[in-house]
């Protein structure tokens, strides 16, 4: 279908594209990259009176290095993540989880902010940040203020953002030397909709391993972290039988949600077997 | 209906364009129905197939999830005019497509050209399974993919046995 009628303003700075949001709230839009946004359009299943474009704001188009963050403008694209020399050192797991997001056309417009912002179930980004324990900017005219992952995803396409909010850039703290990053997942196609899919951080340790981040997707109403996993990972040296018992784990840990094409028990099973691959590529690593 | 719409001035296919647009119309209609490049098909209108496939500021996009608006004072190149300076490059895909059968219908055949032009020009000598990752955002209800990914592995081959001039 084609997009409902809506009015477009596109500001020519961010005090500009704050003032509008301001004045039209919930019955303004923001778009930026538009690779979510437009779909539902398309679908009329959103309606919004006013597309607010903060597409061009070059405001948010930094990438920053501090002593223990990266910071991220929101509208940088995922090809802008995928090319920088940056991420790929100091934050390969998104690196890694970028080639799975969608398309390279869509990749070419589609920005870290929008889909943090769209919160899809599904998404690659939101789970990455999760797991990276990442922290997220939002700024209106009444000030900034940063919320965490773990509080920003409220569920499916619900997040904190307030309606006269701006989701400005990610804190993301850069990987320690020798961490292990492990993006996966399981998808119909390449670039479909995730399944399930698994983001791991962790640091070796003494034939074990400290510090495990592990973050899902696709297997509830939002980014998931796997607690009771993580605890177990930690808890001794890494071997085949703590694989199978972390697999096991994991499994009984994540309820997915029906769904007619797709049971839970299906989605509980590929949560187990990339859980299992990721922890073989570890042991792998470990004896290289 | 309301008709909110903006002036815009882009370029396309190497030509200045100004004209007046509803905010609400996609850039592949925009493309088709104001400017008869009708080239660049519209398949899904959800950004799933890649029939839409037009190049923007020298990348790839789907047309249909980006408003003309958005490419006001942006540089746009349909399969009409794609292949400008490639030394040769999107003629010889052209003519391998036609060759090997990559195409029956040609629904996604100026898009799978586009992305294939794309990849090639990034990387001159892609794997099988890079060409396949590559064009996974185009869909083919009649090839199957096979001579698809044929087609393009054979103008990389050919290009590195005999080097464009």
């Amino acid at each position: 279908m084609k997009a409902p009628d809506f009015d477009y303003e596109r500001p020519a700075d961010l005090p500009g594209a704050l003032d509008l949001l301001a004045r039209h709230g919930a019955e303004a839009s923001l778009i930026a990259g538009g690779q979510s946004l437009l779909t539902l359009l398309n679908f009329r299943l959103a309606a919004p009176e006013l597309l607010i474009d903060i597409g061009r704001l070059a405001a948010l188009k930094q990438l920053v290095e501090t002593d223990r963050h990266i910071e991220i403008g929101g509208l940088l694209r995922h090809c802008d993540l995928a090319a920088s020399p940056l991420i790929a050192r100091a934050l390969p797991l998104l690196h890694q989880a970028i080639g799975h997001i969608a398309h390279p056309a869509v990749r070419h417009r589609g920005t870290i902010g929008g889909s943090l912002a769209m919160a899809d179930p599904a998404a690659e980004l939101a789970a990455c940040c999760l797991a990276l324990d990442g922290q997220f900017s939002l700024l209106s005219t009444r000030g900034q203020r940063w919320v965490a992952a773990g509080d920003f995803f409220q569920g499916i396409y619900a997040t904190a953002l307030a309606p006269d909010e701006i989701l400005t850039a990610v804190r993301l703290p850069k990987g320690e030397p020798g961490g292990i990053s492990i993006f996966d997942e399981v998808a119909r196609r390449r670039g479909d909709f995730a399944l399930a899919g698994l983001a791991f951080a962790a640091t070796p340790q003494a034939g074990g391993l400290k510090g495990v981040r592990l973050a899902l997707l696709g297997v509830a109403d939002r980014p998931i972290l796997a607690r009771d996993t993580m605890a177990l990972l930690e808890s001794g040296p890494l071997n085949q039988a703590r694989v199978e018992q972390a697999a096991a784990r994991i499994v009984g840990e994540v309820d997915p949600p029906e769904d007619p094409a797709y049971p839970p028990a299906y989605r509980r099973h590929l949560v187990g077997v990339l859980l299992r691959r990721t922890l073989q590529r570890v042991l792998m690593a470990f004896s290289a | 209906m309301s008709s909110k719409s903006r002036r815009i001035t882009l370029t396309v296919n190497g030509e200045a364009v100004a004209r007046d647009v509803p905010v609400r119309l996609n850039l592949v209609d925009f493309l088709r129905h104001d400017l008869g490049f009708t080239g660049s098909h519209v398949g899904c209108e959800q950004g799933a197939c890649g029939a839409c496939t037009v190049v923007l500021d020298d990348q790839t996009v789907r047309g249909c999830l980006v408003l003309a608006v958005q490419a006001d004072g942006c540089v746009v190149q349909t399969i009409e005019g794609a292949g400008n300076g490639d030394n040769g490059l999107m003629a010889e895909l052209q003519a391998m497509f036609h060759l090997l059968n990559a195409l029956q219908c040609g629904f996604c055949t100026p898009g799978m050209l586009l992305s294939a032009h794309e990849l090639l020009q990034a990387n001159p000598l892609p794997s099988r399974e890079e060409i396949r990752d590559y064009l996974s955002g185009n869909f083919c209800r009649c090839t199957g993919y096979q001579a698809i990914v044929d087609a393009v592995a054979a103008v990389s081959r050919a290009r590195r046995e005999a080097p464009a001039a």
